[in-house]
């Protein structure tokens, strides 16, 4: 069951992102922003936990699922060390992330070259 | 007095410079397009054996240059310039790739229109008695376009289905004093022409309006009728440009509709190709005229053709602080014979 609510949930989430491209002006780089301060909000009104609850995966994966880090890295920042830590918990739950994708994407453009869309 | 220019924006040539010959040179997607019998070259892959796309459009640049020079059995030192651009920063696909040549280079940039606007000045140089042998080339490439004027295609990035997909490839077209034919014989210089049109996904669209106007100045300017050309053919308006222009045409009260086409829609197979609007590029109006039109018109199959290449004059920076896009189109009148 939880395979279905995670592709589902995943599925929703991504159709929406194709639904802006196809039928809004936006750029792929806003819709990205777009996402992540959605998922920021969407955790701070409460709403994305229960989102998470429901799809695992299905909900952390795509971008709203960064916001969601950020957010919660925030909250759990603050209650343990002040006021400061909504400045430096998103940093603090987003660094393994981050740091993966910097890691990984030097590690892949050494190894590989860029080829053409066809 | 200017005696060789008539009406508003047009000039026509007393001693008309013939084609000599034409080369054009494609990327792979262009090689399973709709008119890839009419290539000379298709490269097996976007890289073709350099290390960056930008190398590699330089190489189309400088193989194609020297295919045309083969095909008029003429030598770099027999031409007196050549004339071209692309689409990327300060012109360096064309600035490399002719590094080598030894010929003097104007280099141009018109966005899209390039191919027209070489061909309009080397017309002028020839008739003018400055030159007897001059090539007017561009090129343009998917990979490197993109990286210019879009996302470079490691992001990964989505395209709107208004978009149109750049054409890799280099057209080049040798023209001379000889009285071989085809012949130039008319050219009329766009304006710029710009109705608000900001989208980049939709350059079809802020041409459309240029073209239109270009094709309306020729026939007022000459005294023409369309039904004098077997083809007017605007360079890469894509499917939803193409629609509007013959749209703005109607409602000036001419109806082109069996004897108008468009280049990016020409050169992919629009149904079995996912290229969304069609093909783009300044690359896109020179092969398809170096190509497919060129041996159009020594066949016989067309005998006049009035080739309209249109461009969309923004640049990243314009796009960034959201300015509209100007269109501009140069129109070139070409005759398989002077009668």
């Amino acid at each position: 069951m939880s395979y279905i609510n995670a592709f589902l949930v995943g599925g929703i989430i991504c159709a929406i992102g194709q639904v802006l491209i196809d039928k809004t002006k936006l750029t792929p780089a806003r819709i990205l922003v777009v996402f992540v301060v959605a998922g920021v909000l969407l955790t701070a009104f409460g709403v994305y936990q229960k989102l998470v609850d429901f799809a695992g995966a299905g909900a952390t994966v795509p971008l709203t699922g960064f916001g969601y880090t950020l957010a919660k890295g925030a909250f759990r920042e603050v209650e343990q060390t002040g006021l400061m830590g909504a400045l430096t918990g998103g940093f603090k739950a987003a660094a393994a992330g981050l740091g993966a994708a910097i890691f990984f994407g030097y590690i892949m453009s050494v190894v590989s070259k860029p080829k053409a869309k066809r | 007095m200017a005696e060789r220019h008539i009406g508003k924006q047009t000039v026509i040539f007393k001693n008309p410079p013939s084609i000599k010959a034409t080369a054009s040179i494609v990327g792979p997607k262009e090689g399973k397009g709709a008119l890839r019998q009419s290539f000379d070259y298709i490269i097996p892959d976007e890289l073709w054996g350099e290390d960056s796309w930008e190398k590699a459009e330089s190489k189309l640049v400088r193989e194609t240059l020297s295919k045309v020079l083969q095909k008029g059995s003429l030598s770099n030192d027999q031409i007196e310039y050549v004339l071209g651009g692309d689409l990327l920063n300060q012109c360096i696909a064309a600035n490399y790739g002719l590094r080598e040549t030894d010929i003097p280079f104007f280099g141009l940039y018109g966005a899209c229109s390039t191919m027209a606007e070489s061909m309009s000045l080397g017309s002028m140089l020839i008739d003018g008695g400055y030159a007897d042998n001059v090539v007017c080339m561009t090129s343009s490439h998917f990979c490197s376009a993109e990286r210019q004027f879009r996302y470079p295609l490691e992001l990964g990035s989505q395209r709107a289905p208004t978009s149109q997909w750049t054409v890799t490839g280099s057209g080049a077209a040798l023209l001379t004093s000889d009285q071989t034919g085809p012949y130039i014989r008319y050219v009329t210089t766009g304006k710029i022409n710009d109705m608000g049109i900001s989208d980049v996904n939709n350059m079809g669209a802020a041409m459309a309006p240029a073209a239109a106007d270009t094709i309306l100045t020729h026939f007022a300017d000459t005294g023409l009728t369309p039904d004098y050309y077997d083809l007017i053919v605007t360079g890469d308006l894509g499917k939803v440009g193409k629609k509007i222009c013959l749209d703005l045409l109607n409602m000036n009260g001419i109806d082109l509709e069996n004897r108008f086409n468009d280049c990016g829609v020409m050169i992919f197979n629009t149904k079995d190709q996912d290229t969304h609007s069609g093909g783009s590029g300044c690359g896109c109006s020179a092969t398809v005229f170096a190509g497919h039109l060129y041996k159009e018109m020594m066949k016989g199959n067309l005998k006049r053709v009035l080739f309209v290449a249109t461009g969309a004059l923004m640049s990243p920076i314009s796009t960034q602080q959201k300015e509209s896009i100007p269109g501009i189109a140069h129109a070139v009148s070409i005759h398989r014979s002077l009668d």
